[in-house]
C-alpha cells in the first residue's frame, strides 16, 4: 500500500464516508460479532468469570458472608504445610490412576466383546449403559448399602461362602474406603470408556482384519498391529475425558464416605468443598482448587500431543 | 505355485443355500476367472478358497493338500480385496512386509522383498507414503504388492477393478495380465464385468444362482455357449433372442416371432418344428436382400461400429455394423443373421441344442 500512495496529492478530495452507523450495518466482523454475542456471554457468565474468581478468591481470605482482601499466596503457603491437603493430592492421583487405568482396561475389554456378534447385541449393549445414566448420587447410596458395616452384601456373601468370619469395614478402613470409592468409580466410568472405543471399533474396516488374517496374523497381533493404532485416536479422546471426570469426581466420594475415614478418601474436589463451603474458608476452598488446575492442563498436554504424533490419520480415509 | 481343485462345494447361510454344489478345477499357473452377476455366489466361493468363510460341503485342496479344516494363514494365498483394504497407518513399505514380519523374517530380508516386489509393480517412490496420500490406482497396486511379497501359492482377486475409474480399470486390466504372465502364479479372479473375464482369463467360470452354468476359454464361451443364459451374459452387446420353433420336415429354417423366416445352417436331429430360442449375436446380422424385414428404431454409432436397434418380427434386436450404412429412425432394412453362426436353445430349460 505505501508504494502506491507515495504520489498521492496532498489534499484529494475527501471521499465520501459513510457514517459509521451505516458503515457498521455493512461490516461483515461487526455482524459476526453480534452472532458470536449470545454464545460468548453464555461461556463468559457461567466458565470464564466463575474461574476468573475461583482463581481470584485463591488469593483473598474471603469467608462465606465476608469479603476478603487481597493476600496473596498466603492461602497457598498455608496448603503447602497442610498434610491433610498433601494426602488430598495423594488421594485424589491415586484415584485417577487407578481407577482411569482399570477403566480403560476393563472398557476396552468389553467393547471389544461387544464389537462381536453374539445374540441379544443390542439388549447387552444397553445393560451396559446402565451404570452411565444411572444419577451419581442414586448409585453412591446404593453402594452405600453395599458397603455398609453391618448389612454388607458383599461380607454377607462372603461370610455365607465361608471365606470370612467377620464383617468387612468397607467404608471405615482407610484401606478398604479407599478401594470402595475407586470400585464405585469404576463401576461408573466403565461404560462411558466401553461404548465410546466401541463406536471407535466399529469404524474399522472388517476387511482390514480378513486381509491381516490372510496376511498371518493371530487375534492378538489383529489387536495389536490393527485395531489398537486405529483405535489411538479414540482412545486419547475418550482417556482424556475419563482422566478429567475422574480427577474431578466429587459427588460419589462426597455421597459415600465424605472423604473419610480420617480423610483417607479426601479428593480435592472434596476437601475444596469441605475447607470453602462447610467450613465457610472460601479463599482456602478456592486456593485447593485452582491448585488442581495445572493437574488437569497436564492431563491435557499429554493426549494434545499424543494426538498429534498420527501422520497417517490426517486426511482422507482409504475406503 | 498350485493347482486348485474345487469338488462339489456347497455353503449354506442358516438354512439358506447360496452355493449348490461347485465344481473347478483350476491348473498350475492358470489365471481363471469367475464371472456372474451380483449375488451368484462368486465371491462367497472365493472368500471359502481364501479361508475367510468355511465350508459347508465338498473338498477344496490346493496342491495335493485339501484345505477345509486349514487355517487361513496356513493356506498360502494372497488376495487382493475390492477396496484394497490398505492399513492406513501403515505406509506402503510396512503394508507390502506387513505379512512377512508376521512370519518373523528379519528386517532386512523384508526391505529387500518389498524392494523387489516395489520394482516390479513401480512402487518405489512412493514406499515412504501412506495409503490416504495415494491415488486409485497406486493403492491398487500396493494391494497387489502385498499380495505378490508373499509369493503364494496362489493369488486371490476380489473384483478389484470395481473401485477404478473406467480408463485406469482398462490400464490395470493390461497390468494385471502382465503380471501374471510374469509371475505365472495360480490366480483366481472374480468379477462381473464379462468383458475384465474375456480379456484377462484363461479360463472363465460363468456363475449364476450358485451353480457354474459354463466353464471354457473365453472363445469357447463366445462361440459355443452352453445355455442361454451364458450366451446372453457373455458377449456385449448382448445376444439377441427371438422365440419361435425350428423348421418342420427338416427344413433348415426357424420360425421366429410373427412367423419371420430366419435361416439355420442345419436343424438338429429330431427338432422337427420344435419350440425353440434362435440366439444371434448383434455382430452376426447382415444387411442382405434375403434378410428378414426389420424396422430401424435407434441408431448408435460409435465410431469404430455402429449399433442399430431394429424391430424384428415385433421383438427388439440389436445389431452392429463396422460398416458405415447410412441408417434413419424408420428405415426398413433386410437382417440377415450369419446361419452358420446362430444358436439354438431349448426353450424350457435353456440348454443349447
Amino acid at each position: 500500500m505505501t508504494t502506491l500512495q507515495t504520489s498521492a496529492p496532498a489534499q484529494a478530495p475527501a471521499a465520501y464516508t459513510p457514517p459509521l452507523w451505516a458503515r457498521l450495518q455493512a461490516n461483515r466482523n461487526w455482524i459476526a460479532l453480534w452472532f458470536m454475542l449470545p454464545a460468548a456471554a453464555f461461556l463468559i457468565l457461567f466458565l470464564a468469570y466463575p474461574l476468573g474468581l475461583g482463581v481470584w478468591m485463591s488469593f483473598t481470605d474471603e469467608r462465606i458472608g465476608r469479603s476478603g482482601i487481597f493476600i496473596g499466596l498466603e492461602n497457598y503457603q498455608w496448603l503447602w504445610d497442610d498434610s491433610i491437603f498433601w494426602l488430598s493430592v495423594f488421594n485424589t492421583l491415586l484415584y485417577t490412576i487407578i481407577a482411569s487405568a482399570i477403566k480403560f482396561a476393563v472398557g476396552l475389554y468389553l467393547a471389544l466383546l461387544l464389537n462381536r456378534h453374539m445374540p441379544f447385541k443390542a439388549i447387552i449393549r444397553a445393560i451396559v449403559l446402565i451404570p452411565f445414566i444411572v444419577p451419581t448420587v442414586l448409585s453412591a447410596i446404593a453402594f452405600w448399602w453395599i458397603y455398609d458395616a453391618q448389612f454388607s452384601i458383599i461380607s454377607w456373601s462372603l461370610i455365607r461362602l465361608g471365606l470370612i468370619d467377620h464383617n468387612i469395614n468397607f467404608l471405615g478402613d482407610s484401606n478398604w474406603a479407599r478401594a470402595s470409592v475407586i470400585f464405585a468409580n469404576i463401576w461408573r466410568g466403565v461404560p462411558f470408556v466401553a461404548i465410546t472405543l466401541l463406536a471407535g471399533l466399529q469404524t474399522v474396516s472388517p476387511s482390514l482384519y480378513e486381509a491381516a488374517t490372510l496376511d498371518g496374523a493371530t487375534n492378538w497381533q489383529r489387536f495389536r498391529f490393527i485395531t489398537y493404532p486405529l483405535l489411538t485416536p479414540i482412545i486419547a479422546v475418550v482417556m482424556t475425558f475419563s482422566v478429567l471426570f475422574t480427577f474431578t469426581d466429587f459427588q460419589l466420594v462426597w455421597a459415600l464416605t465424605r472423604g473419610g475415614p480420617v480423610n483417607a478418601t479426601h479428593l480435592m474436589a472434596t476437601l475444596s468443598y469441605q475447607r470453602g463451603i462447610i467450613s465457610g474458608r472460601l479463599g482456602e476452598g478456592a486456593a485447593i482448587a485452582t491448585a488442581m488446575i495445572p493437574f488437569l492442563l497436564a492431563a491435557i498436554a499429554i493426549s494434545w500431543f499424543g494426538m498429534q504424533r498420527r501422520k497417517w490419520q490426517q486426511g482422507s480415509n482409504n475406503d | 505355485m498350485s493347482s486348485v481343485q474345487i469338488r462339489d462345494v456347497r455353503k449354506s447361510f442358516g438354512g439358506f443355500e447360496v452355493l449348490h454344489g461347485v465344481s473347478i478345477p483350476i491348473e498350475d499357473g492358470a489365471f481363471v476367472v469367475l464371472v456372474g452377476p451380483s449375488g451368484c455366489g462368486k465371491s462367497t466361493l472365493l472368500r471359502m478358497l481364501a479361508g475367510l468363510e468355511n465350508i459347508t460341503s465338498g473338498t477344496i485342496s490346493i496342491g495335493d493338500r485339501v484345505v477345509n479344516n486349514v487355517q487361513p494363514k496356513e493356506r498360502d494365498i494372497a488376495m487382493v480385496f475390492q477396496n484394497y483394504a490398505l492399513y492406513p497407518h501403515m505406509t506402503v513399505a510396512d503394508n507390502m512386509g506387513f505379512s512377512l514380519k508376521l512370519r518373523g523374517a528379519k528386517p532386512d530380508e523384508i526391505a529387500s522383498r518389498v524392494k523387489r516386489a516395489a520394482e516390479i509393480l513401480d512402487l518405489t517412490r512412493l514406499l515412504d507414503r501412506y495409503p490416504r496420500q495415494l491415488s486409485g490406482g497406486q493403492r491398487q497396486r500396493v494391494a497387489m504388492g502385498r499380495a505378490i511379497v508373499r509369493d503364494p501359492q496362489v493369488f486371490l482377486f476380489d473384483e478389484p477393478l470395481s473401485n477404478l475409474d473406467a480408463k485406469l480399470r482398462v490400464a490395470m486390466r493390461t497390468e494385471i495380465k502382465e503380471l501374471h504372465q510374469r509371475l505365472k502364479t495360480t490366480t483366481v479372479y472374480v468379477t462381473h464385468d464379462q468383458i475384465e473375464a474375456m480379456t484377462m482369463a484363461d479360463k472363465i467360470v460363468v456363475m449364476h444362482d450358485g451353480i457354474v452354468e459354463q466353464i471354457g476359454t473365453p472363445l469357447e464361451l463366445y462361440d459355443r455357449p452352453a445355455n442361454q443364459f451364458v450366451a446372453g451374459f457373455i458377449g456385449s452387446p448382448a445376444m439377441n433372442f427371438l422365440k419361435g420353433k425350428v423348421g418342420t420336415n427338416g427344413r433348415a429354417g426357424f420360425e421366429g416371432p410373427n412367423g419371420v423366416e430366419l435361416p439355420l445352417a442345419s436343424a438338429p436331429a429330431g427338432s422337427d418344428g420344435r419350440p425353440a430360442v434362435y440366439g444371434v449375436r448383434p455382430e452376426h446380422f447382415a444387411i442382405a436382400d434375403d434378410g428378414a424385414e426389420a424396422e430401424i428404431v435407434v441408431v448408435e454409432p460409435t465410431g469404430s461400429e455402429t449399433q442399430v436397434f431394429a424391430k424384428l418380427g415385433g421383438e427388439q434386436v440389436v445389431a452392429v455394423f463396422r460398416e458405415r450404412h447410412q441408417f434413419n429412425p424408420g428405415d426398413k432394412v433386410k437382417l440377415k443373421p450369419n446361419p452358420s453362426l446362430v444358436h439354438l436353445f431349448d426353450e424350457a430349460t435353456g440348454k443349447r441344442l
